[in-house]
């Protein structure tokens, strides 16, 4: 069916232009949590920039009946509250679509189009007119225009008055002017303009097992659960709000029931050097610890990384990715650190990594990164980046199990000490490449020597070649044999396909959508997600058994795809790539135009 | 190059102290350094410190960075586990460490490079956080394992062994520490065993961060005439401001009259620690007072000594966080993880 023509009933998406700083974020937020709540499956989209204030600013909430929730390009109904930006505003909203804007002031007639509908609604004049004082007058504009979009996209004013009251249950006096300058906007549209938009919302019923969370919230919540005391951190955006959770979980779950003091430490170090040195100290006494950090902060982290490779000291690093190189657009989502946390340090290392592609499996990895580190008793990163982790998601709850206990990996008691004729920290006993380990403080006979430099199997220094090897080569054995302990790469297959999509992380849901599009037009893709390195062999198994292998990832340099010739058998010519690195979460048409022209398709749709 | 453990062979006349262990029990491996190094005596002064306050080794977490120094830990407690980490780095290692067990003992050791230059952040928030260790600087004034270079606590006019003249003014971490509002600061000597010890023990005793910045001299690349960090150099020009004596809480006052003439403080667990001083009006409780003696001192190429500066009640990283009293690494898992009711109500606020 033609996009242009077909049903928009729970089915478009929102964009709402504004300036940076003026409170519309929360107005943001309520518009996406009122669908939810009408049980309509949505998302949000901040795309916001690095500026605390005056700058242009964004946010995108699709609403899918489908449930396919990745961004998608072309919105339905633009909401242009920011003069700067009308011109990019008005040229991206889809033909056919709406435009809503503030007609306190004259619209300049060239930015007109014939093909979209244009809304005038003298909200910053309104807001004037009922309230007083210049931030009050601004916040409630944003409010006004979250009433006008309530009456064009039939949006239930209890659903949003019910929000608001739970936010302003303590401050009644903010709920009067909320409500009036809701009512502003409701009224205005009702009384000037045809209700509903052809996109519009209609109740249903597909939201009752999903919560909204933020990548960033989840995965400090499973750092809660899996029992880390100690946290340590430099502020860094897109990573600062998993710290800042953390904090504020432990502030709530994590007090002494007695004395009221913290079974938690969490330290805002002077910078990532610090902050990875102080969970290497954590984690070397005995502490689950972890730090949560993005690429210019695991650049910074690369030396104490490798020393805890060599040494083999537990850490659980979190990398928030975001555009770089260098400082890059720190606000801005990318896939860009792939190489660099799998190599990360100076000589030879190759590191654990989970790769969660939404809030749900950051929780569940974040517990998982706990347990593989100090199993296999070296550093493990849960690689998400700004799209996972800012914004928010729909997913389905957090389920807990209560029988889980932590893995400790092989840690000698005391007691077990008693038995041991003589104690060596690298010894690989058992033949499967790990040591035993002893914790500070616990007994005279676990006693030993920690260090980066050259060490024998008995943990003594050395320079001589032969016992620095053996060393080395008892390391590679160690980590590649995590391969398959870690999450299994998530497979979807289609009958007779010959072709893969193998990609990774929050693409996930744009591939999905393009996966179904293609289906529709008869063409079937098989569909493959690693969450896990070292990579499983059945990663290798789906890339041998497809003639082409299309890797969609978002960075220039195709690292997914670099790192799936390196680490399996595949022909460098049996995996192509479509890369996608201009900073925004990925949308579905960059993969169905990506596909479509690698494998010589005709689009069935012209939009 | 490898490790050498030292012979286990004892003398059964050697003294034992309360826990049955001998002065030998509290050393490590031998040393590598070269013969003469300071570094081997501040070991030593080390070794004796913790036999004499009858700490038992295993309770210790010894820890260092990079450079001749940050090899000492393996030559003292070798029933005690030691962290040898990256260059300037350790005071993070410590802070994590410290973090997760407030109830070990903990000893740092770096030099004048690992501490002033690359480490000198590190350091400087370490004193910021009070976190509860000892600090040892062995500080020569020279990079020894690169062979020779000028460190950041180089005096002006100190020649290098080839001759070149540093005309850029020292880092002087005892300054700097009182600058950033350190805890506990201390200077001594390696050659004066009598002044050093007692400050290593006050050190160990102080909850808090304890600077101690040891004047340690290399024999093989900063003992020449010229340098100012040289055996002959120091012991001509060292102060002593304070003569410092320990008394541990065990001993008691009673033996340790005050002769009128020594002020006291107690320490945190108990312990005393008397000073005398040999400036008249030298007060190592008046932060102002001693850092401007420092400074007059250091004009007239004098190098203070003794117990500088000592705020006995300061509070400490733990203090900061509120952490439980038990050390993190003790509480079960049951007290950490919340359970399945708790994320099931939790996520209420989340729809």
């Amino acid at each position: 069916m033609d996009r242009n023509t077909r049903d928009r009933t729970n089915d478009f998406v929102l964009k709402i232009a504004t300036v940076n700083g003026t409170g519309s974020a929360s107005a943001n937020g309520l518009l996406m949590q009122a669908i939810f709540r009408m049980g309509v499956p949505v998302s949000g989209k901040n795309i916001f920039p690095s500026n605390i204030q005056g700058l242009p600013t964004w946010y995108e909430v699709r609403a899918n009946k489908s449930g396919h929730l990745a961004r998608r390009a072309h919105p339905d109904v633009m909401v242009a509250m920011n003069p700067k930006t009308y011109e990019q505003d008005i040229a991206e909203t889809r033909s056919g679509g709406t435009v809503l804007y503030d007609s306190s002031w004259p619209l300049d007639e060239e930015l007109l189009r014939d093909d979209v509908s244009f809304l005038g609604v003298p909200l910053s004049q309104m807001c004037v007119e009922s309230f007083k004082g210049s931030r009050e007058r601004i916040l409630m504009k944003n409010i006004a225009y979250v009433g006008a979009l309530a009456a064009l996209l039939t949006i239930d004013l209890e659903v949003i008055d019910g929000i608001l009251k739970e936010k302003f249950s303590s401050k009644p006096h903010l709920m009067d002017s909320n409500d009036s300058a809701l009512k502003l906007g409701y009224d205005y549209v009702r009384e000037h303009f045809d209700c509903p938009l052809p996109a519009h919302l209609e109740n249903m019923d597909a939201t009752k097992e999903s919560v909204l969370m933020t990548g960033n919230m989840s995965a400090a919540l499973g750092c809660v659960y899996a029992g880390a005391t100690v946290g340590a951190w430099y502020p860094i955006t897109p990573s600062s709000s998993l710290m800042e959770s953390f904090t504020a979980f432990c502030g709530q779950l994590r007090k002494d029931p007695e004395t009221g003091k913290n079974l938690y430490c969490v330290i805002q170090a002077e910078d990532e050097l610090a902050a990875i040195g102080i969970v290497l100290g954590a984690s070397w006494m005995g502490a689950r610890a972890f730090t949560p950090t993005s690429g210019p902060g695991v650049s910074l982290m690369n030396e104490f990384i490798g020393l805890a490779y060599y040494a083999e000291v537990p850490a659980v690093l979190f990398d928030i990715q975001r555009t770089g190189p260098s400082t890059g657009m720190p606000t801005r989502t990318q896939q860009g650190d792939l190489l660099q946390v799998v190599f990360a340090s100076h000589g030879d290392t190759k590191h654990i990594v989970l790769f969660p592609a939404d809030p749900g499996e950051c929780f569940h990895f974040s517990v998982d990164a706990f347990d593989l580190t100090e199993r296999f008793q070296t550093p493990v990163f849960v690689v998400s980046d700004l799209d996972i982790g800012m914004n928010d998601w729909m997913c389905d709850r957090l389920e807990w199990d209560d029988g889980y206990q932590p893995d400790r990996g092989k840690i000698l008691s005391a007691e077990e000490l008693k038995d041991v004729q003589e104690f060596y920290r690298y010894m690989d006993v058992d033949g499967d490449g790990i040591p035993y380990r002893t914790l500070p403080g616990v007994d005279p006979k676990g006693a030993y020597f920690t260090r980066g430099s050259g060490h024998d199997r008995f943990g003594r220094y050395t320079e001589d070649g032969d016992l620095y090897q053996e060393v080395m080569d008892r390391l590679a054995e160690k980590v590649d044999s995590a391969a398959e302990a870690l999450p299994e790469p998530e497979i979807i297959e289609a009958p007779g396909a010959t072709v893969g999509i193998v990609t990774i992380g929050g693409c996930r849901g744009a591939v999905l959508e393009a996966i179904e599009e293609l289906a529709e037009e008869g063409t079937a893709v098989d569909f493959l997600r690693v969450r896990g390195f070292p990579f499983a062999k059945s990663v290798e198994e789906f890339l041998l058994a497809h003639e082409l292998n299309i890797v969609v990832e978002q960075n220039r340099d195709a690292q997914l795809r670099r790192l799936l010739i390196l680490e399996t058998d595949v022909e460098k010519k049996a995996v192509v790539s479509i890369l996608d690195y201009k900073g925004n979460p990925l949308s579905a048409e960059v993969v169905l135009d990506g596909v479509r022209e690698r494998l010589g398709l005709v689009p069935a749709v012209v939009e | 190059m490898s490790q050498t453990a030292k012979p286990a062979v004892r003398h059964p006349s050697l003294k034992r102290n309360r826990l049955g262990l001998t002065q030998r029990d509290y050393e490590g491996s031998m040393s590598t350094l070269c013969a003469g190094c300071g570094h081997d005596s501040v070991t030593a002064a080390i070794v004796q410190a913790f036999y004499e306050l009858e700490i038992p080794p295993h309770r210790a977490a010894k820890l260092s960075g990079i450079g001749c120094s940050s090899k000492t830990p393996a030559y003292f407690l070798k029933e005690a586990h030691g962290f040898n980490s990256v260059h300037g780095r350790m005071p993070s290692i410590a802070t994590g460490a410290n973090a997760a067990n407030g109830d070990l003992v903990y000893i740092g050791i770096s030099g004048d490079g690992d501490s002033l230059s690359i480490g000198l952040g590190q350091l400087c928030h370490a004193i910021r956080r009070n976190v509860n260790m000892l600090y040892v600087l062995e500080n020569n004034g020279v990079y020894g394992l690169t062979k020779g270079q000028f460190s950041a606590s180089a005096d002006v006019g100190s020649r290098a062994k080839k001759g070149e003249e540093n005309r850029m003014k020292p880092i002087d971490p005892a300054s700097l520490a009182m600058t950033l509002g350190a805890s506990f600061v201390a200077r001594s000597f390696s050659g004066d065993k009598r002044q050093l010890v007692p400050l290593i023990k006050a050190g160990l005793s102080h909850r808090g961060f304890a600077l101690v910045d040891v004047i340690s001299p290399c024999v093989t690349f900063n003992d020449h005439e010229g340098s100012t960090k040289s055996y002959a150099h120091t012991r001509v020009h060292g102060h002593e401001v304070v003569d410092t004596d320990f008394v541990p809480l065990r001993t008691g006052l009673k033996a340790e009259q005050d002769d009128g003439q020594s002020t006291s403080v107690t320490m945190h667990d108990g312990s005393v620690v008397r000073f005398r001083s040999v400036d008249e009006g030298y007060d190592p409780t008046d932060m102002n007072g001693a850092s401007a003696h420092l400074k007059e001192l250091h004009g007239r190429g004098e190098v203070a000594t003794g117990l500088l500066y000592i705020e006995p009640t300061s509070l400490d990283m733990h203090a900061f966080e509120n952490t439980v009293d038990q050390p993190l690494v003790e509480v079960p898992f049951e007290k950490l993880c919340p359970g399945a009711d708790v994320l099931s109500k939790l996520q209420e606020r989340w729809r």
